[in-house]
């Protein structure tokens, strides 16, 4: 009886009992789930329009935010840095294109996949060779991110919001509707997406594989670049960053591998719900660190209903 | 020219569709054996037992393991390391709680709880697909990873949360712990793997095998032909599993001697899943070739700079390792996707038919 009152009532008492704890380990959650879903966000874009999934894109967040802070400490100012942190990511969607993809063309989606992990497994040995393994620190303040906290009087406690955080999520947000209406709007985002809906049909009217795939690993790079100043203003820089793409995979799971509104949604909620899950029944009853799979185990009950994820697009087969 | 079929005369069906169709594939394995039981252990030195063989027969019967889930029934998965944690764990637990029991015995029952495991988390592919089930199957890898750490009754309540491989003898030899010699602990290994070789290849040859590469090659189709889906699959994941299950008791055992929670993380499964795709999905022999290749090639690569005479830091020799292990690997898939098993067969093919072009 302990046991069911410990899993059913007792974490519900507390949440209802100090909300404005409540709220903030929402806000947490929240501030996570949305780098999950820039992550997301650029594992989609290159699944939709090339069906590669893109196992670097983990490593593209740690590269590029080494290159930007690795420049900074040679001498060169921030925001000249960071122009030059997104030609760095342009030559490397390039050299991507021309010298993994396009030998690989009409591959199996398996042996796409292996080779974006070789991918990964250079750029490791590529980064810790130029800008060494150690922890290094985000440089928020040359950014101009602020980095102080607001704290807001709520239900008699208080919430406090990190600025940085803050000013991530605004990003964020301000980054996806970019995207969204590029993807919307241009003619190259009409391009991606209609290379996303049949490639042999997009070719045959005229739009060039190779031109796109630049562009979208260029803009998986810029997302990378974002994920990497955020995330490494909250946890510094460093290899363990990485492991981030292992948390937006259950994201892609949940929102479906091919919808931008999919990992978008997926990404927030599963921020939410893990830090959720942590603090009112991972601590307590199971020893804490449930963050290492709880989103796994959310995205795989919901595939069981939903094989395509909540999003994704229905999979039809025929014999 | 050695591969002359001249003369080899098929009157059946039954001949045709033998395990070696061409004799001189028979004389090669042979061949082969004999360097793996007499010749090598006769000249290897203790550091190449360590490094290089023990390794080599452990990951090749862990990529077999995944090969047949992956290669033979299509069911991609990233959980292999976690499951060879669960082999690793349960033969831990097994020895200690049963001192007097045999090792082999101990090793054959600790694949079963694997199998038990993977099963289980083979049941979502039931209804997952492709690259879901993949990430489905990173749930078992962290999952399982995390209870490694958790549950301290697994690890005996050690302080270290480390499991240490005690001394173990049969028939009156050390074969396991830290003062085994290399030499048996090889002989061991070597045995298990080709135990388990012989009976994979049977198994992937008959009527399951059958079964779970209709399965691969079209679900629905096979379905339709009337193969029981669920069965299938299931007993790809439990056979799977159970391969995988031995080869994780083998690797802490008879290899490390000691293991942590985090050894069975992902980077495991992913060396696992190079060695099966760069060996060739769906064969056998690939499982070697990509063993060999993967576990020989960083030996031979840090072993370069002091040949050379280059002075090269250790940690930037590892991160030359780590490139070029990257880029090796996406040279082998474009220059042969199908793995080094088909690049075998090719020159196999071309040697049948030598001096002739075609």
């Amino acid at each position: 009886m302990d046991f069911l009152n410990a899993i059913f009532v007792q974490p519900f008492a507390d949440m209802a009992g100090a909300p404005d704890f409540l709220l903030q380990v929402v806000w947490e959650g929240l501030v996570g789930g949305v780098l999950y879903a820039l992550i997301a966000l650029g594992f989609v874009l290159i699944y939709k329009s090339s069906r590669i999934f893109n196992f670097a894109q983990g490593i593209m967040v740690v590269f590029a935010a080494l290159t930007l802070v690795g420049l900074n400490e040679k001498g060169v100012p921030a925001l000249l840095a960071l122009p030059l942190t997104l030609l760095v990511m342009l030559v490397l969607a390039v050299t991507i294109e021309r010298a993994v993809l396009r030998p690989l063309v009409n591959q199996p989606d398996i042996i796409l996949f292996m080779a974006t992990i070789g991918i990964t497994l250079f750029l490791i040995g590529f980064g810790e060779i130029i800008f060494g393994g150690e922890n290094k620190v985000m440089i928020t303040r040359e950014l101009m991110i602020p980095t102080d906290s607001i704290t807001l009087d709520l239900f008699g406690g208080f919430v406090s919001i990190e600025e940085k955080d803050l000013t991530s999520v605004i990003g964020a947000v301000l980054l996806v509707a970019a995207l969204l209406l590029f993807l919307n709007r241009t003619k190259t985002g009409r391009a991606i997406r209609a290379l996303g809906d049949d490639h042999q049909a997009a070719l045959s009217v005229g739009i060039s594989l190779s031109t796109i795939w630049v562009v979208v690993w260029f803009i998986a790079g810029v997302i990378a670049l974002a994920t990497g100043i955020a995330w490494g203003a909250r946890a510094g820089v460093s290899f363990a960053l990485e492991v981030i793409a292992y948390k937006a995979l259950p994201v892609l799971m949940l929102g479906g591998l091919e919808s931008v509104m999919g990992a978008i949604i997926g990404g927030l909620a599963i921020g939410i719900l893990e830090k959720l899950f942590e603090v009112y029944w991972g601590q307590p009853l199971m020893g804490g660190n449930t963050e290492a799979w709880f989103a796994y185990v959310v995205a795989l009950i919901v595939l069981l209903f939903r094989p395509q994820g909540l999003f994704g697009e229905r999979i039809i087969e025929r014999v | 020219m050695l591969y002359r079929t001249a003369g080899q005369f098929k009157t059946s069906y039954a001949a045709d569709h033998a395990l070696f169709p061409v004799r001189q594939d028979a004389i090669l394995l042979g061949v082969v054996l004999v360097f793996a039981f007499v010749i090598l252990p006769l000249t290897a030195s203790e550091f190449a037992f360590r490094a290089l063989l023990i390794p080599v027969l452990i990951y090749a019967l862990a990529a077999l393991g995944l090969n047949i889930l992956t290669g033979y029934a299509g069911q991609l998965s990233l959980g292999t390391g976690a499951f060879m944690g669960v082999g690793a764990y349960a033969c831990y637990k097994l020895i200690t709680l049963f001192p007097e029991m045999n090792i082999v015995v101990a090793i054959a029952l600790s694949g079963f709880f694997s199998a038990g495991v993977g099963a289980l988390f083979g049941l979502p592919s039931l209804r997952i697909k492709g690259f879901y089930l993949a990430i489905a199957t990173l749930a078992a890898q962290f999952f399982l990873v995390w209870l490694f750490q958790k549950w301290a009754w697994l690890y005996n309540y050690s302080a270290s949360g480390a499991i240490h491989v005690p001394n173990i003898t049969m028939f009156g030899i050390t074969v396991a712990g830290p003062r085994a010699a290399a030499i048996t602990q090889y002989y061991f290994v070597l045995a298990i793997v080709c135990i388990v070789t012989f009976f994979a290849i049977n198994i992937t040859r008959g009527r399951i095998g059958r079964m779970w590469k209709a399965v691969r090659d079209m679900d629905i189709a096979a379905e339709l032909v009337g193969i029981n889906l669920m069965r299938a699959k299931l007993t790809a994941f439990f056979v799977s599993s159970y391969i995988v299950g031995v080869s994780g008791a083998l690797f802490v055992f008879l290899w490390r001697g000691a293991a942590e929670a985090n050894l069975f993380d992902i980077p495991l499964s992913f060396r696992v899943l190079f060695i099966a795709i760069i060996g060739g999905l769906g064969s056998i022999l690939g499982n070697y070739l990509g063993a060999i290749l993967i576990v020989a090639l960083p030996v031979i690569i840090s072993a370069v700079p002091a040949m050379l005479g280059l002075p090269l830091a250790s940690a930037t020799v590892e991160h030359l390792n780590v490139m070029i292990i990257g880029v090796l690997i996406i040279t082998f898939l474009i220059v042969e996707p199908h793995g080094l098993a088909r690049f075998w067969a090719v020159i196999r093919e071309k040697l049948i038919l030598w001096p002739f072009p075609h």
